[in-house]
């Protein structure tokens, strides 16, 4: 199995997707972020860590600081994940249209 | 091209909404959705062929589907109640897979008409709770596109 986080349990936790809205416009350090939070900072930490682990965010050295950004890509992916939900729907229904079709002219 | 078919899924609800325009009379759009031999055509592809082993569409009735792989072994089963059945304009009925855990779920069909040629479906389906209604969207972007309900029963037996 693989044992990577996944993504969806990334963003199911509320901090975490608090944390991606403050780093969506800015790079910030980990103290920046955990100052955000009422929360202790190793629990920030452990957040941070999950959400790079599964690449939502990027990590940049800046001198002696670490900072975050979010990760475009990996967000759009998350925007898209309907988007396969969608297409079995649409492949049902472009089917259920050409055989209705037949079936209107076989009348 | 405009995609034909539209899921409007909003952060944190427990519901959906699936809507689609057909290049149909509204009347051939309802018999598609009511008659047992159309309903099993367009649930099959050509990986998968669904039969509905009891399919009683009226009021109070309930239906059985089965789905099967190329080589015969079922691998997707669901059943569900039709709660209320008006021709040409509404169908509300359960739906709910068996062994698997995502719990029922209440699907209410609205059938309209747009032109003489042309209608509408929206199909308007309820899960059990928000993050249930996420774990079924999710099946087939977990199994990549082309994936159809089929495959749950895999990703089902993988989470046991």
């Amino acid at each position: 199995m693989d044992l990577r986080r996944d993504v969806f349990q990334a963003i199911a936790d509320p901090t975490r997707r608090a944390i991606l809205l403050l780093v969506a416009t800015q790079s910030m350090t980990a103290g920046a972020i955990a100052a955000n939070f009422n929360t202790a900072r190793p629990t920030v930490s452990k957040h941070l860590s999950i959400l790079t682990e599964c690449q939502l965010l990027e990590q940049e050295q800046n001198g002696r600081e670490i900072y975050y950004h979010l990760n475009p890509d990996k967000m759009k992916e998350i925007a898209d994940f309907i988007e396969p939900f969608r297409k079995m729907w649409e492949d049902r229904f472009d089917k259920l249209e050409t055989i209705m079709k037949q079936y209107k002219t076989k009348k | 091209m405009e995609k034909k078919t539209k899921v409007n899924a909003e952060d944190g609800k427990q519901d959906l909404m699936i809507t689609r325009e057909f290049d149909l009379p509204l009347e051939l759009l309802f018999k598609a959705c009511s008659d047992k031999d159309l309903v099993e055509q367009w649930m099959s592809n050509p990986y998968t062929t669904t039969k509905l082993l009891k399919f009683d569409a009226k009021k109070h009735g309930s239906y059985e589907l089965q789905s099967s792989d190329a080589y015969g072994n079922v691998v997707f089963k669901a059943n569900g109640a039709i709660h209320e059945f008006i021709p040409g304009r509404k169908i509300t009925r359960t739906f709910e897979m068996e062994n698997a855990p995502f719990g029922v779920q209440l699907e209410i069909y609205e059938f309209e008409q747009l032109t003489e040629d042309t209608s509408r479906l929206n199909m308007h389906v309820i899960y059990e709770s928000a993050a249930l209604r996420d774990q079924v969207l999710k099946v087939p972007f977990a199994q990549g596109i082309g994936m159809a309900h089929d495959r749950m029963q895999e990703i089902v037996g993988k989470l046991k």
